[in-house]
């Protein structure tokens, strides 16, 4: 049942990771391949606050309103490059947050990471924590979802999807492409930023080696598989890829390949990302071609 | 309404818009003629801001709009279509054509939050008017339809819907009837007329040559990025130098 808990948590915490994702990548068609980045700075910045006596809540707030800030950092001088010079751009500053986690060691500690990060009192620690912790992810997943698709299904996410389907024609039609953009990744950022902190008070330890290329594709891969452009996708994807990948580790491996499986486990999310790219590009949810706003 | 001045471009040694000059009066269709490769869509991308000007000025209305991005240009009126039609494939043919309404308070994200109702009402006025666009186009029982299932005449039509949307003051179209059907065209003919007579100011690149006489009150004529001839369709017709320009590149095509 603990266990239950636990991967229910994971699982929410990497659908609102994915959900960010899918703004950018499902709806406006930005290959972001250093989402990570905005996921670390979230974890950083919250941890590193509440270490240093700052309240949860402000520290919570301000790891936020940086992995928004950041995503600005990111969006203004990249999103005049064409698509592919984006990703690559995106790659190399997820590498560089990386380096910097790695190396600002008076802050960051380096690669020894940041362990006991506080979290709130009512929550607590331990095995108790987790339904309390389980109701708080769920909440903030749900509020991600609620926001996300009300900005979505609007007139600002059509205009999303017309800038995805071709920007000059949105160019035409009167659309500042490039703010419409860099919105989509500020906030893409922002609740990518959120499930950083949660995961960050959750594992209460953090170190660089969490925030790597590979949680990237991992990311992705819940995007696509689930179904980009669609609210539901990147959630059902983001389940279905943390329960494979708990279930992979019940599977008895003799303890001599045991070094093989971490790898090994990578290149299967490589190719089933390849895979899902060639054969199903729609994911498990295909996107609804007639667009709906919602004014609930 | 619209002034071109002293206007180049060059893409390294070839020059494809060669110093031209000429202005659009404020009112009916005008049209650009021109053998293949003589600069005419070129001209339009540079009017449009799509591409940067080397030399020269654009007015319109009186202000100057070359420098301006592609997006100021257009919400001041000018708004254009695509020589390869381009239309937003995954998205249905009635949002194609909300996608172009002007000044949509919910394309930002506060009032989505904070102004809730207000956009809703403008979003049912324009769906509303997208629906009478297709309508006046006949497509409006494929509303529901990803555009990229229409037909290429009937895209070619959703693209002038798009137009329509976007409440322009002066339209710019790069080949409308290319490649679509004589009751298409017919049909197309029909809407810009009645679009000049609301007194839309409309500027078209066509090769057809009898639908320009039909159509144009005035005809500019390039080549080879020149502006060679204006005039009138009859004027255009009789003059050497217009028939030389085809006559000329019809020759050298034979000969190569
Ligand atoms: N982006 C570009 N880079 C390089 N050369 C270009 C570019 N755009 C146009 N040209 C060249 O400029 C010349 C004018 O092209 P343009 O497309 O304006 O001709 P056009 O009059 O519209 O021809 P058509 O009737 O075939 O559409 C051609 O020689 C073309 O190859
Ligand atoms: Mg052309």
């Amino acid at each position: 049942m603990d266990y239950l808990y636990h991967i229910l948590i994971i699982s929410l915490i990497y659908s609102i990771f994915a959900q960010s994702l899918n703004l950018e990548l499902g709806f406006t068609g930005l290959y972001n391949f250093g989402h990570i980045a905005f996921f670390g700075i979230g974890a950083y910045t919250s941890a590193l606050l509440s270490l240093n006596g700052v309240p949860i809540p402000l520290a919570v707030i301000g790891a936020i309103t940086l992995a928004g800030v950041a995503g600005a950092l990111l969006a203004i001088p990249t999103l005049r490059l064409s698509g592919d010079y984006f990703g690559i751009a995106t790659l190399v500053f997820a590498e560089m947050i990386h380096l910097v986690f790695l190396n600002e060691r008076d802050i960051t500690r380096g690669p020894m990471g940041l362990p006991n990060i506080p979290r709130p009192e009512w929550i607590g620690s331990g095995i108790s924590s987790l339904p309390p912790f389980l109701i708080v992810t769920f909440a903030a997943a749900a509020v991600t979802f609620i926001l996300l698709r009300r900005i979505t299904n609007s007139p600002y996410g059509r205009s999303l999807k017309v800038i995805r389907e071709d920007e000059f024609v949105a160019q035409a039609l009167g659309k500042n492409t490039s703010l419409i953009k860099t919105k989509a990744i500020v906030t893409g950022s922002a609740f990518a930023g959120l499930a950083g902190v949660i995961w960050a008070h959750y594992i209460t330890y953090i170190s660089p080696s969490d925030f790597t290329l590979q949680e990237t594709i991992l990311v992705l891969l819940c995007v696509v598989l689930g179904g980009k452009g669609t609210h539901f996708g990147p959630v059902v994807g983001a389940f279905v890829i943390i329960f494979f990948a708990e279930f992979i580790r019940f599977i008895p491996i003799p303890s001599e390949y045991i070094r093989f499986v971490a790898p090994l486990q990578g290149m299967v999310y490589g190719f089933i990302l390849v895979i899902m790219m060639l054969k199903r590009p729609q994911g498990l949810i295909p996107e609804s071609r007639k667009f709906t706003t919602t004014n609930a | 309404m619209l002034k071109i001045e002293n206007v180049s471009k060059s893409f390294g040694a070839l020059t494809a818009v060669n110093d031209v000059s000429f202005r659009l009066g404020d009112t009916g269709i005008s049209g650009l003629i021109g053998p293949n490769g003589s600069g005419k869509t070129t001209l339009f991308h540079l009017i449009t801001g799509f591409y940067k000007l080397d030399t020269g000025n654009i007015h319109f209305l009186g202000q100057r709009i070359n420098g301006l991005p592609p997006h100021i240009i257009s919400r001041k009126g000018i708004v254009r279509t695509f020589q390869q039609t381009r239309v937003l494939p995954f998205l249905s043919s009635l949002d194609n054509l909300i996608a172009a309404a002007p000044d949509q308070l919910g394309e930002n994200l506060l009032p989505l939050f904070f102004q809730p109702s207000k956009v809703a009402l403008q979003e049912t006025r324009n769906s509303e008017k997208a629906e009478s666009v297709l309508e006046t186009l006949g497509l409006l029982k494929l509303k529901d339809s990803p555009a990229g299932d229409l037909s290429y005449g009937q895209q070619k039509l959703l693209e002038i819907g798009r137009v329509l949307m976007a409440e322009p003051k002066l339209i710019i179209l790069d080949e409308p009837t290319a490649g679509i059907n004589p009751t298409l065209i017919r049909h197309l003919v029909t809407i810009l007329k009645s679009l000049r007579d609301q007194s839309i100011k409309i500027f078209l690149i066509e090769h057809n040559m009898p639908l320009v006489a039909e159509l144009c009150e005035k005809i500019f004529v390039m080549d080879s990025g020149s502006l060679i001839f204006s005039g009138t369709p009859n004027e255009v017709q009789n003059n050497s130098r217009v028939i030389e320009a085809y006559l000329g590149r019809t020759a050298d095509a034979a000969n190569t």
